[in-house]
Formats: C-alpha cells, sequence, structure tokens
C-alpha cells in the first residue's frame, strides 16, 4: 500500500496527526505555510471538507498541492456536497494525484454552515461511501463494473468516543469496519476513562483509533463550539478551567498536551486539531517524547 | 395529507398587480384542514382583496382541487364569474393549482406554497414522516423513516453530530435513529442495527410520476 500512514499504523507506531483546512480563496500562501510549520511533527495531515458546511477550495486540490511538497495528506470528503458520481471521480482523481488516506464522512448538514439554502445531496451516507471507496479499491465501481485501474486508499472514518447514547452508534461503527474503514479518527476526547471504554468496545472490529485532542483558546471559544459545532461537547470542568486560568491559551495547550499523554497508553495516534494554533502542534509533540 | 400554507397578502397582491378584478378558488380537502383554503380563508381573502381596492367576482370551493375533472366542471358552472375575472387566486396545493391552470386560459395566481406530506398530530399540527421516495425501507427501520425524519436521509445508523440522542440541525428534535434503535429494542430484534443498508435507487424520484392503474 503506497500509503505511508497505513504502514506505520501496521507497524504498531504511535502516530500523529493534524489538521488543515484549505483556503476561502485562491491563494494558497497561508496554507502551505501552516503546512510547513505543522509537517515535520505529524505522520500525516488532514485536508477538512468544507467543513461545518462553511465554502473552502476543494480538499483534493489541497491535499494534492500537500503531494507536490512531499506531504502525506489524509483527504476528508463528505457526502454532502457530491453524489455518488461526484464522489468516485473526485476519489479517481485524488489517486491521480498521489493522494491514498481518505477519511470518509457523511458531512455536517448544509443548514450549520455558510450557504443554508443550498441543497445538500445525502445521495450516500458514510457507511455506503467506505463500501464505495473499498470497491474502488477492488478495481470496480459502486455498480460494480470494472476500472481501467484500481485505487489503493487507506480508508478512516469518524468516531464520536464521548456520545450519548453511544449504544446507538455502536453497530454503525462496525459497519463502517465491515465496509473497509482501517481506523476511526475521533471527535475531541476529554476524558480519557471514555477513550479507553471506547477502544476496548471497537477492539473487535479491527479498525484503530486516532484519539480527537482539541487544543482550546479561552472558556468562550469552548462555550461557541459548544453551542455551534455538531457532535462536539466540551465538559463544563474544562469550561471552567480556562475560565479561571490567568493565561486560557496556555491553560488550553496544557490540557491537550495532559491529554495526549493519556492517550499515549490508550489509543493508537492523536489527531491535532489546534484551531489556527498551527505553533502549538510541535509543543505538544515535543511534549510526548 | 398535503401541507400548504398561504402566502402573505403582500406577496398576493404583487402577482395581482396589473388587474383588478379576481375570482377566488380554495379547496374542501387538505387546503382546509390546514387553514390555507378552506371557507374561512376564501371569505377572509376577499375581505382583504375588498379592501385594498381589488373587485372579487366569486369565489368557489372545489371538493379536491386536484381532481382534474371535478376541477374543470365547477369552474365551468361558474362560467360568468371566471370569464369576468383578470386573474384566478387559488388557495390550494401547486396541485390543485395546476388543476385550475389547466382548466382555464386565465392568469392564474398561487396563494399558497406546498410544504409537505403531512400526518396530522392533532388540529392544526402536523408532522412529515413520509417523503414519497417510491422505495419504502419501513420493514428494516422498527417503522420510523430515517430517509425522512433523519435531514441527511442516514440509512446506517446515526451522523456524528447527535447529541444526547438529539439531532444537530435541530436540538428539539430525537435523532431519527434513536427512535429507531428504542423500538427495535423494544420488539426484541435489535440485531436489524447490524444490517447495513443499500444505497438508495433515486430513480424512483425521477419525476413526473404517472400512475395508471390496469383495469
Amino acid at each position: 500500500m503506497p500509503s505511508t500512514l497505513s504502514r506505520k499504523m501496521g507497524d504498531n507506531c504511535f502516530v500523529i496527526t493534524a489538521e488543515l483546512a484549505p483556503p476561502r480563496g485562491s491563494d494558497m500562501t497561508a496554507f502551505l505555510r501552516m503546512a510547513d510549520i505543522v509537517a515535520p511533527h505529524v505522520d500525516a495531515i488532514n485536508v477538512t471538507d468544507n467543513q461545518g458546511a462553511n465554502m473552502r477550495m476543494t480538499p483534493l486540490t489541497a491535499a494534492a498541492l500537500l503531494v507536490r511538497e512531499g506531504l502525506e495528506p489524509i483527504m476528508q470528503i463528505t457526502c454532502r456536497d457530491r453524489n455518488r458520481l461526484a464522489l468516485q471521480s473526485d476519489l479517481l482523481g485524488a489517486s491521480a494525484m498521489g493522494i491514498h488516506n481518505i477519511l470518509a464522512l457523511t458531512g455536517d448538514h448544509i443548514s450549520c454552515g455558510d450557504h443554508s439554502q443550498g441543497r445538500a445531496v445525502f445521495d450516500l451516507d458514510s457507511v455506503l461511501l467506505i463500501r464505495t471507496i473499498q470497491g474502488l479499491n477492488e478495481g470496480r465501481d459502486i455498480n460494480g463494473k470494472p476500472l481501467d485501474g484500481r485505487t489503493a486508499f487507506f480508508v478512516g472514518a469518524a468516531a464520536a468516543p464521548e456520545v450519548e447514547p453511544f449504544a446507538v452508534t455502536r453497530p454503525k461503527l462496525a459497519k463502517k469496519a465491515v465496509a473497509g474503514a482501517r481506523f476511526y479518527q475521533t471527535q475531541a476526547v476529554f476524558e480519557p476513562r471514555r477513550l479507553s471504554m471506547f477502544c476496548t468496545a471497537v477492539k473487535p472490529l479491527g479498525a484503530k483509533v486516532i484519539a480527537g485532542i482539541l487544543v482550546l483558546r479561552s472558556a468562550k471559544m469552548a462555550e461557541f463550539i459548544n453551542r455551534n459545532i455538531p457532535g462536539l461537547k466540551i465538559p463544563p470542568a474544562v469550561v471552567e478551567r480556562l475560565a479561571q486560568a490567568a493565561d486560557p491559551a496556555a491553560e488550553g495547550l496544557r490540557i491537550a498536551i495532559e491529554l495526549a499523554k493519556e492517550c499515549r497508553d490508550i489509543s493508537h495516534g492523536i489527531h491535532l486539531m489546534a484551531m489556527g494554533r498551527d505553533e502549538v502542534v510541535a509543543d505538544i509533540v515535543s511534549a510526548l517524547k | 395529507m398535503i401541507v400548504s400554507t398561504q402566502k402573505t397578502l403582500e406577496d398576493i397582491l404583487s402577482s395581482l398587480e396589473g388587474g383588478r378584478k379576481v375570482f377566488i378558488i380554495g379547496c374542501a380537502k387538505c387546503a382546509t384542514v390546514c387553514k390555507t383554503g378552506g371557507e374561512e380563508e376564501v371569505f377572509r381573502m376577499q375581505e382583504e382583496l375588498t379592501a385594498a381596492g381589488k373587485e372579487v367576482t366569486g369565489t368557489i370551493i372545489i371538493d379536491e382541487t386536484c381532481h382534474m375533472l371535478r376541477t374543470g366542471r365547477d369552474l365551468r358552472s361558474r362560467k360568468e364569474q371566471v370569464d369576468d375575472a383578470d386573474f384566478l387566486l387559488v388557495l390550494s396545493c401547486g396541485a390543485g393549482i395546476q388543476s385550475v391552470a389547466e382548466a382555464s386560459d386565465k392568469k392564474v395566481v398561487a396563494g399558497s406554497d406546498s410544504k409537505f406530506l403531512g400526518n396530522i398530530r392533532r388540529f392544526g399540527h402536523f408532522e412529515q414522516r413520509c417523503s414519497l421516495c417510491g422505495d419504502c425501507r419501513l420493514n428494516d427501520t422498527g417503522g420510523v423513516c430515517p430517509v425522512t425524519v433523519c435531514p441527511k436521509g442516514m440509512l446506517n445508523g446515526p451522523c456524528g453530530g447527535m447529541e444526547d440522542g438529539n439531532c444537530e440541525v435541530d436540538s428539539n428534535n430525537c435523532c431519527a435513529w434513536v427512535t429507531i434503535y428504542e423500538r427495535l429494542e423494544r420488539q426484541g430484534r435489535l440485531e436489524a442495527m447490524d444490517q447495513s443498508a443499500a444505497s438508495r435507487d433515486f430513480s424512483h424520484k425521477r419525476h413526473p410520476h404517472q400512475l395508471k392503474l390496469e383495469k
């Protein structure tokens, strides 16, 4: 498999990934600068897909530019903005551009973002998308017709370890693994005990767990996320800790480092969501050494 | 039933610009139940248009405006009033509005917006449970439609936006998949949650639809 991330995870290395959003415009300067800051410290960089249903450059182009820079992207792709034709053709394009890691998502609803009057597609959902990618890897399209050249994607899926009720989400996690997901990149975790329970629950499914870690800047930011970002809940104790801190940004980094250290013994990797503070990725990674 | 809502008077008046005489058509079925174009609403519209300087040449409540032949026949029975009007203002669903359009060459004005196929919870309270997808999966989902009740139409379980069992799009709504899970659990068939659903066949949604029953 051409994916280096896949090889490292296969070798049971503790992997570190970070996340970058493509630009809201055609200027790649800031994106590539952030990639340069983050890249030396991580194994792969997630490139988000119109995250939160807010319009940005296609992750296909942004991820391809990372490949050109010699970096390893994980291209996120959602079912919100593309039907089955567009999903497959973008995935074939990604493969041709040397993108070999995919995070397959359903996507936040279009009503969450800045184009709320647009039409949401949702022709497939994440399980069906993963199954489709598995088909591309086996050299056939969604209808079973053979392709001129198969893909070699290392496919991941999203998971939410702290969501309630967990029992309702578990069957879908299993479907994702059966469909072809080899790793879960999780929503931000705040309680290592919950992450540990999650890892135990999904262990029989065979997919590895990369735990999401969010670097918060302030209590206000945490409250904003709690109000506006679907599926993300920052516990009151964490918000309180930020509110009480003399330097909330430094406290946010301390919280992230504490969680990262705990994850080392629980998950197969961590996924750092630096929320624009890309320089802190180096701090977290060096604290793990 | 088809749930519709009346357009604002301002919108209706702007569609009636360039003419003075209006014939108003309501519907005795769905539009009556959701108070878009029943007796009461047609009467009120007549009063409002008159107050706004229009002349109402007549009104009629057709029993099922979607019934094309009946609509044509009923309008012919009021031929003088219809012929005298500059506009036919229809307070029914879009199907009814088009029955009227097919029955007359007069300018037809839609006075309402069709919203959804609705279940009636109680008087004046409607809920969408079916989106007429043409490919019913209720046998696999405990009698709760994820295509309709989930805003993303998730076929394989809840999305990542579910929080405390509620929907990411409207936190006042229970996640469709939580409802499905609870029903399947009560029926002792939770194993249905493990079945991977096939992708939808959207060819069922190609429109315009027609159905002719075999004799």
